[in-house]
């Protein structure tokens, strides 16, 4: 057990005063949910907006050495096609190693003159190591660890952003912009991890408590943690590095394929390169796929999930309630015969096997500006 | 209520013609947060003091319920299942799980009254 302190961010205090039970979560003492509840928060963020703390996650900044490529040199690294990327847009990545395995997963916006990652909390530390071994030779590498982010997340999100930034109703889906707001200068991107419509704001520390309280002060936001925070992305289908997504899963196994353009996985230059070329060719021996238990009793990660003779077919890796779907849901990854929808399955609870079905996702469909 | 007594599991069970009715405490389903499912035992179960009895579980967790006193099911809450947020929004009332005809009233008296169990939950911070 870590015996060192939990670190706060920025918004902490505005956390304790709005009555949040917090938790520790990635070495930081965090808002698991406010006075109102996981299921009140997760509706109120589909249905208007929330406003989350995610501070404790990684920001880097990648900015090229005089003669250098930072998209190239960041390519050695990920999956995505980053030479690609505009100027003003953002795109989904992943760490590998050569065993195909994730090392975590990450958003990338191309700035102009330089990248900005956003990693996960937990591998925040181990993802910047791992740059710096692998790429410094190319880019600066600096850690924005003054900086704060907040995720303001649903349909409202727009109309209540709108008041401090008027541009914000320009910005399409995964587009970045820096704007002054509230007279600071902030990085913003519409994006986010709930299915939604929504913005990620990166802001100096000291400016974030101003504009985490100027925003909730509008109807349309209310605070949002954690608990919200991961029943939204369950239902979203999206991946929780350390969960669903690790080490042991490649990202063709892990339905993430998507995310790796035609020209990486035909010219490859990134760890487990190999690999994926041969799954995609060749099939994998599991698949992550949405899992609708039958009922309303929730099946937890690491549930068994068995064929109807008793057989092993794999295992939950996210399970819980889905507030907006009203019942259980999960993620998990099943051999690959027995992934398509429809499939029948059974999962482990409690000693007895609780019928389910192998399901399509988003549990919820996204509401994403795309225009 | 002096008919009201607690458990250190946060149950509570309130005594009347030999016949407990059990439920958990406020502080229990605001620890749990929002209440999705519970599973409630049979009726005619022979239930045991102290040992597994029914399940609830949060969006976040689940939690056993033990058995205040040793004795049989006679009834349970038909409707709960169907509305598990009467858990947290009624604990006392209308959150009722099961009735249990006690084998044992002498067990009533390792159980805590409500100034007990308040000293007790307070100490729990």
């Amino acid at each position: 057990m870590d015996s060192q302190p939990l670190k706060k961010t920025p918004l902490h205090a505005l956390h304790v005063e709005l009555g949040a039970r917090m938790v520790p979560f990635a070495g930081y003492d965090m808002p698991v949910q406010y006075p109102g509840g996981i299921i009140g928060e997760h509706l109120h963020v589909r249905a208007s907006a929330g406003l989350f703390d995610v501070s404790h996650m990684g920001q880097l900044r990648l900015t090229a050495k005089p003669g250098r490529n930072a998209a190239e040199a960041l390519e050695r690294v990920v999956t995505s096609d980053i030479l690609g990327l505009p100027a003003g847009r953002m795109r989904y990545a992943l760490f590998t190693e050569e065993s195909g395995g994730i090392l975590d997963d990450l958003m990338v916006s191309n700035v102009g003159d330089h990248l900005l990652l956003v990693v996960n909390a937990a591998c925040k530390e181990d993802d910047e190591a791992h740059l710096r071994r692998a790429i410094a030779k190319d880019v600066e590498i600096e850690n924005l660890s003054k900086r704060a982010l907040l995720a303001l997340q649903g349909p409202r999100a727009e109309d209540a952003l709108a008041r401090l930034a008027p541009d914000c109703r320009g910005l399409s889906f995964m587009g970045t912009a820096f704007w002054v707001i509230e007279g600071e200068r902030c990085f913003v991107t519409r994006s986010g991890y709930t299915g939604e419509d929504g913005f990620e704001i990166s802001i100096p520390d000291h400016a974030a408590e101003h504009l985490a309280r100027r925003l909730l002060a509008m109807p349309e936001v209310k605070p949002a943690g954690l608990g919200a925070r991961d029943s939204l992305r369950l239902e979203a289908g999206l991946p929780l590095y350390g969960h669903d997504i690790d080490r042991t899963t490649t990202p063709v196994e892990a339905g993430l394929a998507w995310s790796i353009a035609k020209r990486r996985r035909t010219e490859g230059g990134f760890p487990g390169a190999e690999v994926v070329r041969r799954q995609l060719a060749e099939g994998t021996k599991r698949k992550r796929v949405g899992i609708l238990p039958e009922g309303r009793q929730p099946a937890r990660d690491h549930t068994e999930i068995q064929d109807s003779a008793g057989r092993r077919l794999g295992e939950i890796t996210s399970g819980g309630f889905g507030p907006s779907v009203n019942g259980p849901i999960a993620m998990g990854y099943v051999e690959s015969g027995s992934a398509s929808v429809g499939q029948p399955l059974g999962l482990m609870v409690r000693g007895k096997a609780l019928a389910a079905k192998v399901v399509g996702l988003p549990f919820v469909k996204h509401g994403y500006k795309r225009n | 209520m002096s008919a009201l007594k607690y458990t250190k599991e946060h149950e509570w069970i309130l005594v009347e013609a030999g016949v407990g009715t059990v439920g958990i405490t406020p502080y229990a389903q605001e620890q749990l947060g929002d209440v999705v499912f519970v599973e409630l035992p049979e009726v005619g179960r022979k239930a045991e003091q102290g040992k597994e009895i029914a399940v609830v579980e949060s969006v976040k967790a689940a939690s056993e319920i033990y058995a205040p006193v040793t004795g049989e099911v006679v009834e349970v809450n038909k409707g709960l299942p169907d509305e598990p947020a009467k858990v947290n929004s009624d604990p006392l009332g209308g959150g009722w799980f099961f009735k249990i005809k006690i084998a044992d009233a002498g067990q009533l008296s390792s159980l805590m009254d409500e100034t007990a169990y308040k000293a007790f939950c307070e100490g729990l911070h």
